[in-house]
């Protein structure tokens, strides 16, 4: 017999997750940056139509968000299932309470400076809107900081060996592509703030070193998916382009190409991910020498 | 209790286990299945688990099943290993080519795998609509009419079982695996695959007779010259130890089981460490960026 392990069959299962889930990776990771960027930009008296650009931005792929994890439920219909009980211990319990808080508060500070802004309410509420506003805003920011991050922790604690031989990185990376991300964006939204710029910039270096570290650190056999086959060149190309090709542009000065290249490199980054995981787990081999130490 | 025991043994009598919350399992013997696949039938029949829609012919020795999944929870394994069984005399007339070396070591080994009811269960763990619940008799049993399909127990089971059944079978969606005849335990029942089975190869019973049982077979096993035979019950890693433990001869890979399985929730410390403080920069560079800028 030549095929390790029985028959070369798989030891783990592979994911079943469809092209939703990379793409809410995307979507939320950007949404809950981008509400971390709205309470930072609220907090120092930035343009306001900033403020309002990264306010809706959070909303929206809040609501993005939502609709593409209800699609990759086998079942739709029992989406609501998914907030029948909180555990702890289970990433996708507290990934689904987390995007609830998310689009809850992100939704109640869109809410809050629309009215205070253009619909103009009666000046005696004006302070007491603005307590809530401010609420609401760092409320937004911590749970869309955690939904940035916690998809790391969601694939790294799995079976699947390319993942899980990441779990300290992953969700640094995960956080600093949703925060180069939303940075993008606004980029893109014709918001050229320099304090939109430097937050590239970093994590365009952040994205840089993670690629260095995944390159330098290899754990043989076990994570060969993120550099063989498919995965590999999905991952390596997408950590170019965010990484060392997104940077250059950043310090460049060519702030548009850069926020085009790292959204690019961000999104097919995800999807490598995805890829990854369904080849590690069809590969016996990369379980096997995972467990044996190899 | 011993294997010929019939009716007497725990293994085809009627059991209480379940009123007494007894916790339960099943000791799985290679050493006496014929690969009858009378368990995959029994288990098919009772639970009323759908064909699976990709049936082929595999090539695989005498296994077109494959591998456990949403629409398999018992599949009999058939190894062919160029290895001596015990003190078996190996003839010349085997697979060995003109001119090699006469004696030919082949043997023919079957197994019947089956979800092992992890004492640390990782789908269990990860289910975030708690549709993955524990039984009385200590069992993981999936409720179908909680599971909405998320996939999450699919990557977190460290034996490859548990699957999200595709369409257009019935239940499509849903996460399934085996009960461990659940409906037929709590009516004192012994689970369907083990009543069916014609050699006791499946023993059923109380978990720690069993683990007691199977380390006299190893002894038995080892007495008789078949020294590669050994439990496989990993309780020395984070699993902690399985309900559904088997007797395997050599190494687990060619089984196509994992040599050192650990429930991924072993990963969480960390992997939560390094989010928490990914965030946390996160907010303290953009916040810095902004005031400072």
């Amino acid at each position: 017999m030549t095929a390790p392990g029985y028959f070369g069959r798989p030891v783990v299962k592979p994911p079943v997750w469809t092209w939703e889930v990379p793409l809410y990776f995307f979507v939320g990771g950007m949404a809950g940056m981008a509400a971390v960027v709205a309470a930072a930009a609220y907090l120092a008296a930035a343009d306001p139509g900033l403020v309002r650009a990264a306010v809706w931005l959070a909303v929206g792929g809040s609501a993005v968000s939502t609709v593409l994890l209800v699609m990759d439920l086998g079942r739709p219909a029992r989406f609501l299932n998914m907030l029948r009980v909180f555990k702890w211990r289970s990433p996708m319990s507290v990934g689904a309470w987390t995007l609830s808080a998310f689009g809850a508060h992100a939704g109640a500070a869109a809410l809050l400076l629309e009215w205070i802004g253009p619909a103009a309410p009666p000046a005696e509420v004006v302070p007491f809107l603005r307590v809530l506003l401010w609420l609401a805003l760092a409320g937004a920011a911590v749970y869309g900081a955690v939904l940035a991050t916690y998809t790391g922790v969601l694939i790294g604690a799995t079976v699947i060996p390319a993942w899980f031989s990441r779990h300290r990185g992953l969700p640094l990376h995960f956080g600093a592509a949703g925060l180069g991300s939303a940075a993008a964006a606004l980029v893109l939204l014709g918001f050229d703030e320099p304090a939109l710029v430097a937050l590239g910039a970093a994590a365009a270096a952040v994205e840089t070193g993670f690629g260095a570290w995944i390159e330098a650190r290899r754990h043989g056999a076990a994570d060969r998916a993120l550099r063989e086959g498919r995965s590999g060149w999905m991952l390596r190309s997408s950590g170019a382009l965010a990484g060392p090709a997104a940077l250059v542009l950043w310090l460049a000065g060519a702030a548009p190409w850069a926020a085009g290249v790292f959204l690019a490199g961000a999104l097919l980054g995800r999807y490598g991910w995805m890829e990854a995981g369904r080849a590690s787990g069809r590969d016996p081999e990369a379980t096997f020498a995972a467990q044996q130490g190899g | 209790m011993a294997i010929g025991d019939g009716p007497a043994g725990t293994n085809q009598g009627e059991h209480d286990y379940a009123e007494r919350g007894v916790t339960v399992g099943f000791f799985t013997d290679p050493t006496v299945c014929i690969g009858c696949k009378a368990c995959e039938v029994a288990c098919k029949e009772w639970n009323g688990v759908p064909a699976e829609e990709d049936d082929t012919w595999t090539g695989d020795s005498y296994d077109n099943t494959g591998a456990l999944g949403a629409s398999t929870w018992r599949h009999v394994k058939f190894l062919e290993q160029p290895e001596r069984l015990g003190r078996q005399v190996a003839g010349p007339m085997g697979l060995a080519e003109a001119g090699e070396e006469a004696e030919d070591p082949f043997r023919w080994v079957f197994l019947s795998d089956v979800c092992k009811h992890c004492e640390h269960a990782g789908c269990l763990e990860a289910c975030p609509t708690g549709s993955i619940v524990r039984t009385p008799t200590g069992a993981v049993y999936v409720q179908d009419d909680v599971c909405n399909g998320c996939g999450y127990c699919v990557v977190s089971c460290p034996f490859g079982v548990i699957d999200r059944r595709p369409e257009p079978l019935p239940g499509a969606g849903g996460a399934f695996k085996c009960t461990f005849c659940w409906d037929r335990q709590s009516s004192g029942r012994v689970p369907a695959c083990a009543k069916a089975c014609p050699t006791e190869s499946i023993r059923f019973g109380p978990l720690d007779e069993l683990r007691e049982e199977a380390a006299g077979r190893v002894g038995e096993l080892h007495a008789r010259g078949v020294e590669d035979a050994a439990v496989y019950d990993p309780r020395d890693t984070s699993v902690g130890g399985t309900h559904a433990i088997s007797l395997l001869l050599g190494d687990p890979e060619p089984w196509g089981q994992p040599p050192r399985p650990e429930v991924p929730t072993v990963r969480l410390a960390a992997a939560w460490t390094s989010a928490i403080a990914t965030a946390a920069a996160a907010i303290a560079a953009t916040f810095a960026a902004f005031l400072l800028a």
